[in-house]
Parts: C-alpha cells; sequence; structure tokens
C-alpha cells in the first residue's frame, strides 16, 4: 500500500514539474508582445509611448533572458506569488482568480453532480426496456450532441428575452452587490437557473447515454449470461453490471471535477457570468501570461487531485485494483 | 468566510429547488431584479453600512468600455481604468466640444498665451478635493510636474516645457522651451488634476502603475464599489459644478457593466435595463425602426456621430505598393458606399478623401479634394494600371510591369466582425479591377505585430481618434521617428517617408489655434501631399456607438433642435469631450 502510493506521489511530482514548464512556455511561444498590446489599448501619444513601453518591459521582467526569467517563475511560484495581470493591471493574479472561482462552483458543481447522478440512473434505466430505449436514448443523443453555447442562446432568448421570465445576465442583478439578504440570494438563485438549466441539459445527455451503452454492454458479458443460466434474479444481474459500468463513470466525474476550476467558457459568455472560462479566453486574447498561467496552475493541480481520487477511490470500490495491489506488496 | 457562508446557502437553497423538481415555477417581474426588488437600501450616515442595492429609479446603467473587470482607477492609465475614472472622479483644467470646438474652462477659470512662449492659467477659486481639502494650484503645478519624475501619458510634454511658477494662490505660469500650442491646447483638457496631498505620498511606480483604490479626485461622482461585473459610482453632492455653473445631476448611482459581448449588451438595452450601450452593436438601424424603444444621436442615418477615420493602411516599403500608381487604382477601385450600406447598415458614412472627421470641415480644402480626390470607378482603376504596365496575367489577375505575380493579403483582427465583412468587400472590389488581394484574418497580436513590424501588405487602422485638433490625425499618418514604430505605436505603420510632410506637421503643432489662416494653410499643403502620394487611403467613418433607451432616464443628447448636442460616450476620454455635461441634462422617465 505504501509502496503503491510512493510510487504515485513521485510520478504525480514529475507531472507537476513537467506540466508547469509547459505552462510557463506556451504563453510564450504565442507571436506578438504583451506589452505592446497594453500600450495599443492605452491610445498613448507616440513621445509617451516610448517612455511607458520600456517602463513596463522591466516592471514585468520581460527585458532579461528568457532562461532567467524561467528562473525568476520558480522561484516568484515557491514565494506563492502568481505575479501580476497585464490585462487586468495591476490586480495580482491569484486575486482575480480567487473572485472568479465562487461562480464557477456554484454553477458547475451542482451542473455536474446532478446531471452525473441523474444521467447514470436514468442511462441504466433506460437500457432496461426497449420501449424507453427506443424514446430516450435518442432524446439523451441530441442533448449530449448540442453545443453548450447555442442551448445558451436558446434559453437566454426564449426564457430570457421573450417571456421574461429568467435573467439572463450576470450572476445576481446589477442593482445588487453581494450581501447575505433573501433579496440577494433570490436573486442569485434567478440568475443561476438559466446557465444552470443549459450546463445540466447537455451533461445529463452525455452520462446518460454512456450508461446506457455500458449497462447493455455488461449485461452482454460472460459473467451476466453466467449468472443468467445459473437462474439469479434479473435484479441481481443488473446491480452486477451497474457497479461494473459505473467505474469509467466515476473516472469521467473526476476527470470533470478536476476541470472544474477551468470553468465553462460560453456558457459564461452567453450568460455574462463572471467565471475563469471568461477569464482564461481574455488572458489568451491579452497575451496576459501571467493570468493564463495562474489559470492553468490551477487546472493542473485540479487533474492532479481528480486523477489521486480516482486512484484512491478505484481502490476502495474495485477489489480487482485492490487485489493487484497486495499482490504486488 | 463571508462569500463562503453565501455559497453555503446557495447549495442548501438548490437543493431545495430541486427536490421540488421545478425550478421554473415562479414568474418574478421583467427579466432584472432592480424592478421588483423591495428597495431597503440603508442610507448614509446613521449605520455607516454600505449600500448594497442600487434603486432602479435612481440609477443609471451603462456600458460599452469595460471589457473586463475593473482592476484600477488610475487617471494616468489611460489603458485600463475603470470607466469614468477621468471625467466623473478627475477633472480636467478645460472641457472640450468637438462640435463647436469650443473648449469651456472647468477647473481652470481661464488661460491664454500671454506671448509667444508664455502660457498664464488662472484657477478656479472654490472647489475641494471629495475628502474636503481645498484644489489649489499647488496642485495643478504638482500634477504637471509628476510627468517629468514619473512615466506618465503626458510626460512628454517636458520635452517642450520649461518651468511652471506659481505667480499668486489662483494663477500658473508655463513657460515654454517650444510652444506647441495645438498639443498644449490638448493637454488642457486631458491630463487628469490629481491631489498633491495623496499623490506626493506615493514613489514614482505607484504613481505610474499604482491601482489607486479609493480614488480621492473633485469630480461629480465618487468611488461606491466593484464587483466582478460592475463598478458603481456614487453622486458627489458637494460637486464644485453645482454651485459655480448651476449644475445638477439626476442619476444618484451610475453602474457600469463589463461586457462579454455584444448579443448580451444588446439583449440588455432592448429591455431597457441598461441605459447606455457604447458597443458597436450591428443591426441597430433596423431595430430603430422595429419599435423597440432604443435611440440614437441621429434618428436616420448615420445614425451615431463620428469618433474615428478608418483607413486603409499600406505598406509601401513592399513592392508593388511602392508605386503610387498601383495605391491610386487601389483607392478608385474600392467601393466604400458598399460598405457603408451593406456592412455598417448606413450607421457610418463614407469618409472624406482627406481623411478628416466632420468636425474638422473647416480644415478640408475644397479645391485640392475636387483636383486630387478619388471615388470609387473600377474603369478608371483599371486604365491606371494597364497604363503603368500591370498586364492580366494567366489567372486574371495583373502581374507587377516586371511580369511577377502579385498576391497581396489585407489584415484585420480576428472577431471584429464589421471590419471582417469590410475587407471581404475590399479584396473583391480590388479582384474585380485585377489586383489580387485576398482577406486575412489574424488574431489581434498578430495584427499588431504585423503593423509594427512592417510586414503586412494591406490592413485597416483607426488608431486617431477625434481630437481638438487635426494636428492629432496628421502626426499619425505622418508620423517621422520610422525607427521607432515598433515601440512607440504612433502610427505611419505603412512607413510612408516624406520630409516635407513631417516638417509641415511639426510647424502645424506650433501654429496657434487662433490661427485658423496660417492652420489651414498648412493642412492644404499637406492634404495635397496625402492626396497626390497615397500613403493611405481613407474608406469610412467609425462611429461613436451609443444606443440608449428612454424606458428610465430621458432627455439624451440629439442632434434635433430642442435636443442637447452632447456625446453620449462612456469610453476613455470622452466623458472631458461634453459626455459629463449629458449627465447634467438627464432626467428621469416619468412612469
Amino acid at each position: 500500500m505504501k509502496r503503491y502510493f510512493g510510487r504515485k506521489l513521485l510520478v504525480y511530482t514529475l507531472t507537476l514539474i513537467l506540466a508547469v514548464t509547459v505552462d510557463w512556455l506556451i504563453p510564450r511561444f504565442m507571436p506578438g508582445n504583451p506589452i505592446q498590446i497594453m500600450i495599443a489599448r492605452a491610445g498613448l501619444k507616440a513621445e509617451s509611448a516610448k517612455l511607458i513601453y520600456s517602463y513596463y518591459m522591466q516592471a514585468f521582467g520581460l527585458d532579461v533572458p528568457i532562461w532567467q526569467q524561467y528562473i525568476n517563475f520558480w522561484i516568484a511560484l515557491f514565494h506563492g506569488d502568481f505575479g501580476v495581470s497585464l490585462w487586468l493591471f495591476p490586480r495580482p493574479v491569484i486575486r482575480i482568480i480567487m473572485d472568479a472561482v465562487p461562480y464557477d462552483l456554484i454553477l458547475l458543481l451542482p451542473a455536474i453532480l446532478i446531471s452525473w447522478f441523474a444521467g447514470n440512473n436514468f442511462g441504466a434505466f433506460a437500457a432496461r426496456s426497449k420501449w424507453l430505449d427506443n424514446t430516450i436514448s435518442p432524446l439523451g443523443y441530441v442533448l449530449t450532441a448540442t453545443p453548450y453555447m447555442w442551448l445558451g442562446i436558446l434559453l437566454a432568448w426564449s426564457l430570457g428575452i421573450v417571456v421574461h421570465i429568467f435573467p439572463f445576465s450576470g450572476a445576481y442583478s446589477y442593482g445588487l452587490m453581494p450581501h447575505l439578504s433573501w433579496t440577494f440570494i433570490w436573486s442569485l438563485l434567478q440568475h443561476w437557473v438559466l446557465p444552470f438549466a443549459s450546463l445540466f441539459l447537455v451533461m445529463f445527455g452525455g452520462w446518460a447515454i454512456g450508461m446506457r451503452n455500458m449497462i447493455i454492454y455488461e449485461l452482454e458479458a460472460d459473467y451476466s449470461h453466467y449468472l443468467e443460466a445459473l437462474g439469479a434474479p434479473k435484479k441481481l444481474i443488473r446491480k452486477y453490471a451497474f457497479r461494473n459500468a459505473i467505474l469509467p463513470q466515476i473516472t469521467g466525474l473526476a476527470l470533470q471535477l478536476g476541470v472544474i476550476i477551468a470553468g465553462q467558457l460560453v456558457t459564461e459568455i452567453v450568460f455574462s457570468y463572471p467565471g475563469v472560462g471568461y477569464l482564461i479566453l481574455q488572458a489568451i486574447q491579452n497575451h496576459d501570461f501571467f493570468l493564463l498561467q495562474g489559470c492553468f496552475l490551477f487546472i493542473i493541480i485540479g487533474v492532479l487531485i481528480a486523477n489521486f481520487v480516482i486512484d484512491v477511490t478505484y481502490v476502495l470500490v474495485d477489489p480487482r485494483t485492490r487485489a493487484g495491489m497486495t499482490g504486488e506488496a | 468566510m463571508k462569500r463562503l457562508s453565501v455559497v453555503l446557502s446557495i447549495l442548501i437553497g438548490l437543493s431545495m429547488m430541486l427536490g421540488a423538481c421545478s425550478p421554473a415555477t415562479q414568474a418574478p417581474a421583467a427579466g432584472e431584479a432592480p424592478t421588483s426588488a423591495p428597495v431597503v437600501a440603508p442610507t448614509t450616515a446613521a449605520t455607516e453600512a454600505p449600500v448594497v442595492e442600487f434603486p432602479r429609479s435612481e440609477t443609471l446603467y451603462t456600458g460599452g468600455k469595460q471589457w473586463g473587470p475593473v482592476s484600477n482607477w488610475n487617471p494616468f492609465m489611460t489603458g485600463n481604468y475603470a470607466t469614468g475614472t477621468l471625467g466623473l472622479v478627475y477633472e480636467t483644467l478645460f472641457i472640450y466640444d468637438p462640435l463647436t470646438d469650443k473648449f469651456t474652462p472647468w477647473l481652470a477659470e481661464s488661460g491664454s498665451w500671454t506671448d509667444a512662449k508664455t502660457y498664464v492659467l488662472k484657477l478656479r477659486q472654490g472647489i475641494n478635493w471629495s475628502d474636503g481639502q481645498p484644489l489649489t494650484v499647488d496642485d495643478v503645478k504638482f500634477t504637471f510636474e509628476l510627468g517629468k519624475t514619473a512615466a506618465l501619458n503626458f510626460s512628454s510634454v517636458w520635452d517642450w516645457l520649461d518651468s511652471i511658477t506659481k505667480v499668486d494662490a489662483n494663477t500658473l505660469q508655463f513657460t515654454f522651451k517650444d510652444a506647441l500650442y495645438q498639443e498644449w491646447a490638448n493637454n488642457l483638457y486631458n491630463v487628469p488634476i490629481v491631489p498633491q496631498h495623496i499623490w506626493s505620498t506615493l514613489n514614482a511606480k505607484d504613481v505610474s502603475t499604482g491601482a489607486n483604490e479609493k480614488p480621492v479626485g473633485s469630480g461629480a461622482f465618487l468611488y461606491q464599489s466593484y464587483d466582478q461585473t460592475k463598478m458603481v459610482w456614487v453622486r458627489n453632492d458637494n460637486w464644485w459644478a453645482i454651485k459655480a455653473l448651476g449644475y445638477s445631476i439626476a442619476p444618484k448611482y451610475i453602474v457600469d457593466l463589463v461586457n462579454t459581448s455584444n448579443e448580451n449588451s444588446l439583449g440588455l438595452v432592448l429591455q431597457g435595463n441598461e441605459d447606455l450601450n457604447n458597443n458597436y452593436l450591428p443591426g441597430v438601424s433596423n431595430l430603430l425602426q422595429g419599435g423597440y424603444a432604443m435611440h440614437t444621436y441621429y434618428s436616420a442615418p448615420p445614425y451615431h456621430l463620428a469618433a474615428n477615420t478608418a483607413w486603409l493602411d499600406i505598406n509601401l516599403q513592399k513592392k508593388p505598393m511602392d508605386d503610387v500608381k498601383f495605391r491610386q487604382a487601389i483607392a478608385y477601385a474600392i467601393n466604400v458606399n458598399d460598405i457603408v450600406s451593406r456592412d455598417y447598415g448606413n450607421m457610418v458614412q463614407a469618409a472624406n478623401p482627406t481623411g478628416l472627421l466632420p468636425v474638422w470641415d473647416k480644415y478640408v480644402d475644397q479645391n485640392v479634394v475636387k483636383q486630387l480626390g478619388t471615388t470609387y470607378d473600377p474603369a478608371k482603376a483599371k486604365q491606371i494600371l494597364a497604363a503603368a504596365g500591370y498586364k492580366p496575367g494567366k489567372d486574371g489577375f495583373v502581374t507587377a510591369p516586371d511580369g511577377s505575380p502579385i498576391a497581396l493579403k489585407i489584415i484585420v483582427p480576428n472577431g471584429w466582425s464589421d471590419w471582417m465583412a469590410a475587407i471581404q468587400i475590399i479584396s473583391k472590389n480590388l479582384q474585380d479591377v485585377g489586383i489580387n488581394v485576398q482577406p486575412d484574418y489574424p488574431d489581434f497580436n498578430g495584427y499588431l505585430d504585423a503593423r509594427l513590424k512592417g510586414t503586412f501588405d494591406l490592413a485597416i487602422d483607426n488608431q486617431a481618434q477625434i481630437s481638438n485638433t487635426p494636428w492629432s490625425y496628421y502626426h499619425f499618418i505622418f508620423y517621422d521617428k520610422l525607427t521607432d514604430i515598433a515601440s512607440t505605436q504612433g502610427g505611419n505603420y505603412g512607413r510612408y517617408n516624406n520630409q516635407k510632410a513631417f516638417d509641415l506637421v511639426t510647424q502645424l503643432d506650433k501654429t496657434s489655434a487662433d490661427d485658423l489662416k496660417g492652420m489651414q494653410g498648412i493642412t492644404s499643403q499637406l492634404q495635397t501631399i496625402q492626396l497626390t502620394d497615397l500613403p493611405i487611403i481613407p474608406l469610412w467613418y467609425n462611429g461613436a456607438w451609443a444606443q440608449f433607451s428612454n424606458a428610465n432616464w430621458t432627455n439624451w443628447p440629439g442632434s434635433g433642435d430642442g435636443q442637447n448636442h452632447n456625446f453620449p460616450v462612456t469610453w476613455n476620454g470622452y466623458w472631458n469631450m461634453t459626455s459629463i455635461l449629458m449627465l447634467t441634462q438627464l432626467k428621469p422617465a416619468t412612469k
């Protein structure tokens, strides 16, 4: 057991170092110079722009050789310093991310979890009857193939603009600042419904289809037939099939939770929801090395943690993994 | 901690709702909460608790400038300060009205040139900073001198300004090494005056690049709060102009919303949730006729005031663009009216061949334009090409006189949909006369880089904004430091090199703004050079996009007789070009 996790930990550490290096490299491969973009947006007179250009190059440490920038990056990272955003200058990257993450969590966490539970149960249920399989499964295919953005715009247009049932912009009313009151919570809920619905429906379709296919596959497996031949009740067979079919779904869930920090770009743009997805898009468009690095660092950590959790979960839910481990030790 | 508890309560609320399994049961009032929410705004004094709800009837919602969460309130950081930092909070000595070409004393009481190299400024008395300290000539002197010690947007003034002396308690004397009248006038309505007692405690780094949270200014609004999606300003009831100029401002709050997409903004304006929007929203001209409560400055084409000129940058360092005949052919081949009607739905106007904005009409030499100006004439374009030795090749496109093939690209940033459509039309026009040009859409960085390094063929550009002087336009298109372009972004991306033109621009800068004849003489010569050599080809005027809703606030600016003629624009640099006066005219809608 110790050796198993020890080895895993080593692999994760190496992966982290490699991923963070790639994370640092990628923005720097983009053509163009971020300071030029800052200057372009400022609309300065030429004579002043010259002064400010050299000032910023120095301020962001972009005037030193690239290898030195890399070393400085690691040093800063160990001090917990993610740098300052270029796009939202002079706000520290960590603050920008922390301000946006709660919105991703309240949107994505329920959407992923609820769609997972509902989708899996529904998929398993649908696989049982021909009638349901013929009606629900096509619907699932349609849902999962729907682009988030398209469904989002459709919902915003129909329920937001045409019939005015739900607001379609922002995380809460623009007339409020966050505070603890029923007015605020009610507003937050109202604004949450449409983006949540657009995410939930698409994800639900995906999980349901996945589960349905998996169950059918498991029911065709030798052990199912063997059980059937032994005269085991249908319910028992399905229980076994479900337990086997859920394994890949758990992996999928963990991976989705791992990238939760990345937000949902298109949903956030359609509904003006202030999450990390929108930040990443803007960071790319504005050549914001530091913000982009920061966002991806969180994603890397999220994915690694998710993978680790999968490892642990498999030990708990899959006896075969457990057996393999003791066999080794 | 507070946020955590908020999140928790939401999650609980959520599970309750989902348990009931019908999240769409109740239909609250139209779209946004402000109309329906019971308003219990804890007012000032007693509790000191910050206001967290902004009553709809007292709030002006704006949008269009802020493309990301607000991050700084430093009036010297023109790149990304919060909407209105200059204008609502920090003010300038004068404000300038481009439509009437008039300077109005603002923080200043008056100002004039007493001799060729001396400018005397009298400061308005009785103005206080929002923290109660008086605004004095020392603050003004200090502000300008900050440009010497820190890298600021107006620092270059010290290349030609010599010294500032305090004459008496309300008078300053500016002595110049080299009097650049046009540029100085521009600074008078663009340099934000900051309080010495606060800014003198900051180091040079914080002055240039500090966030300056909770700004203390002299203007009509005060910092209230901000979050991920908006900036909130609250009215300053002690604003000096209330007494001094008799102004009053109706909206108590200004909430400036962060843009994420044009579609979202359009939805907000159509529902009356955003009162003023300054995005380019395609199709607005159709919606104006559609019975929506949405309005623009002009009720007929071009709907919007002109803000800047879009022109074609031509890279003169490359063949065959270095041939003036070839450039002439391009100028005759482009059908600007087609772009205006099909791409923009008549929301813009075709530009004068000189590219000078409508507000600079008096500087246009009509004789020069009549003689040298180009208009759409594809037959003539073909004729010019043939006469200059450009013969059709096998593929139907012309080849250079030396027989080499021509294949050019015209670039605009990806995602700028109106420009993308425009260069499709332009490419088609040029192909029709036999010039092989293809549209190309690099991302903004690629576009910027190609122009700064001079690697592009053709590009659309519009960086010279409306201002008090045509000098700023000519300074841009005839920018003379050719080797510095990459770091200064000074303009002239086609690298046009003509010392005579450069000298004329400098001479224009040194001409007094009162000397209209002298200015016209110089601009006329510049127009002759420009229209003869065609270093750029002006195309159309981009609008000061502004769509407003009468649902909650009325008496918006407009071109009509009884209307006020201020700029309804929240972009940087427009508050001090009369947009602040727009606020003084707004009235609550009667319901």
